[in-house]
Parts: C-alpha cells; structure tokens; sequence
C-alpha cells in the first residue's frame, strides 16, 4: 500500500483528522484518539507500537505515536494535542502491550496522566521526585544548565 | 627468607646478617600488607569499567600489584574502584556498599564522572556530580574520559604509597 492510500483511507473514516505534510503525521484530536487507535490496530493492520513520546511546546503537550504495519511495511506517526490544564489521555496498553512502559517512561518525563493505564508509576527516576525533567520548565537547585557560548568575538 | 633488593619492602625490612631473620617495625609490616592486597570491589557503572576490566586482563595485568582479587561482597573489599557514571538511584547504592565495607576502606575515584560529574555536569537531572557529593571521602582521583589503564595502576600505586605513608589511621575517615 502506498503512503497516499494509507492515509486517505484513514481520512475516509475520520474526516475531521489533519494530515501534517512534513514529517508525515496524522494530528487527532484527544476525544477521538481512542477510536482511531482501535480502527489502526484492528483493521488496518497496525500491529507494532515502538516508539511513545511526546514534545514540550510550552503552550501545549504534543504526544507523538510511531505505528508500524509488518503486512504493508507502512510506518505511521500519529499525533495528539494535550492542553496544559488537562494532562491526561487515553491509555493505548490496551491495545499495544509495548505501550505500557513506554506510556509510563512518558509519565516519568513529562507528567502527562495516561487513564486506565494498568501501573502507572515512574520508571526510571526515583519515586519519591514530584517534577518532571523533560519539560522546559524543569528546574531545581542542583541542576546546571549549560553557560551560552560568547563565539569567537568576544 | 631471602630479601631482594627490588621489593617494596625493601625499605622497611632491615636485612640480618645470615639472612634467616628480619626485622621491622610491625606497624610497617602491616601497612606493607595492607597497601600490597588492596581487593577492590567490583563497582564497574559505566564505559570506565571497561578500562578497569581491560585492567584486571593478563595484558595490563593489575596482579602483579596485588589488587586483582576483584570480589562480589562489600565486606570482603578493601578498595571501591567507582568506575563510571554515578546515577541518582546508583548514590544510594553506592553509599550503602561503602558502608557495609569493613575499616580500612579507601575509595578511587576512576575517571571524569565519578571525581565531578565529568561530560554529565550541566544539563542532567539523573547524574550526581561526584563521588564526594554523596559523603563518601575519595582517596586518590584518576582523571581521564576514560583513564586508561596505566592510569588506574598509577592510582592504585599512589593509593599504596598513601597507605605506606600514613601517619597512625583513625579508624573512620567520616567522623573526622
């Protein structure tokens, strides 16, 4: 299946879905995000999720979601725009086993609350830290940010 | 027992003629014993334990110096070699090992990031920037990213001759 098709048949079952050019995405909005998952993974085909993160952008949360599909050799990126005031999403370990701890190292990094997650706790850092350093506004006392460079003028 | 010339006790053993009986004060016997097996506790965390590996090979060859007996237990150890990146969560292991070590106990402290962080120190939220962070009193630094191995026997020679050297030890180094 080529990548037009894919897409466009995703675009045929949820119309209100956007289609990012560059990288190749599929932005969906966090009350559909569920179904879309179930659709992926059950009809087309979508059986490998390896890769759960997401991106500070300061104003909002972007989660970003990398399906493979071994029948088509057909990778796709999916995406979800989670506001600040409301850091929580639909848990896909349901459906993918391997997102679990991923969703979990997401939880870990950036704080973001995935609901009905079967154990949601940190993965990496210790249990007992209550921020989260892979947002921007990550700080804390031992934490050395890197000193700017003066270039070569100066 | 014959003396050669070259051995390191060569300074604190008085030869005897007849050459059957030596003589020496026993505290520098025992310091000679003690920097001459110094067991290092197998505390590899990172790339720098590939080094200290490389070491304890037949090609460096850290026998000859008496510190190949590399043990699993803290209680058996003489020398923690802290070899690589010290993570938050590894801190807390790593001064529980120290503690369960029996007096005397020195600690090395093998390369960039055990001595202050080394490439870790800004930017990290997960790295503790040194050994001597967490409380635990370094003996010798061994700089390097990561040392070679040379570097580690020097440090474990300049650990011995501290050892040789030492005015009477108090029995913790922590309470001072």
């Amino acid at each position: 299946m080529l990548n037009s098709e894919v897409l466009q048949k995703i675009k045929n079952k949820f119309p209100d879905i956007s289609i990012e050019e560059t990288p190749n995405a599929l932005i969906i909005s966090k009350s559909a995000f569920l179904d879309v998952a179930h659709f992926l993974k059950d009809e087309m085909t979508f059986e490998n999720c390896h890769c759960v993160t997401a991106v500070d952008r300061k104003d909002k949360m972007e989660l970003v979601y990398h399906l493979y599909s071994t029948p088509n050799h057909f990778m796709l990126t999916l995406k979800t725009i989670v506001p600040l005031d409301d850091l929580t999403v639909e848990s896909i370990s349901g459906l993918w086993r391997s997102a679990d701890w991923l969703e979990r190292e997401v939880f870990d990094l950036f704080g973001i609350k995935f609901l009905n997650h079967p154990d949601l706790r940190r993965i990496m850092n210790p249990d007992n830290w209550t921020d989260f350093p892979l947002r921007k506004d990550f700080k804390r006392a031992d934490f050395i940010p890197r000193p700017q460079s003066q270039g070569l003028n100066k | 027992m014959a003396i050669n010339e070259k051995i390191p006790g060569e300074r604190i053993i008085e030869k005897f003629p007849g050459g059957e009986i030596i003589l020496a004060k026993s505290e520098d016997l025992m310091k000679w014993a003690k920097g001459s097996s110094l067991w290092p506790l197998t505390f590899g965390l990172s790339c720098c334990a590939i080094e200290m590996m490389a070491t304890g090979a037949s090609h460096f060859d850290i026998d000859r110096i008496g510190s190949g007996v590399f043990r699993g237990s803290p209680r058996q150890c003489d020398v923690m070699i802290v070899a690589g990146t010290i993570c938050v969560k590894m801190g807390d292991c790593l001064k529980k090992l120290y503690e369960q070590m029996p007096e005397p106990k020195y600690v090395i402290a093998m390369g960039n990031c055990a001595i202050g962080g080394g490439i870790f120190y800004y930017d990290t939220y997960s790295v503790v920037k040194g050994t001597e962070t967490l409380g635990v009193p370094v003996d010798v630094y061994v700089a390097g990213c990561p040392p070679r191995p040379e570097n580690l026997l020097h440090g474990i020679m300049k650990l011995q001759e501290k050892i040789k050297n030492a005015k009477q030890r108090s029995p913790s180094k922590n309470k001072e």
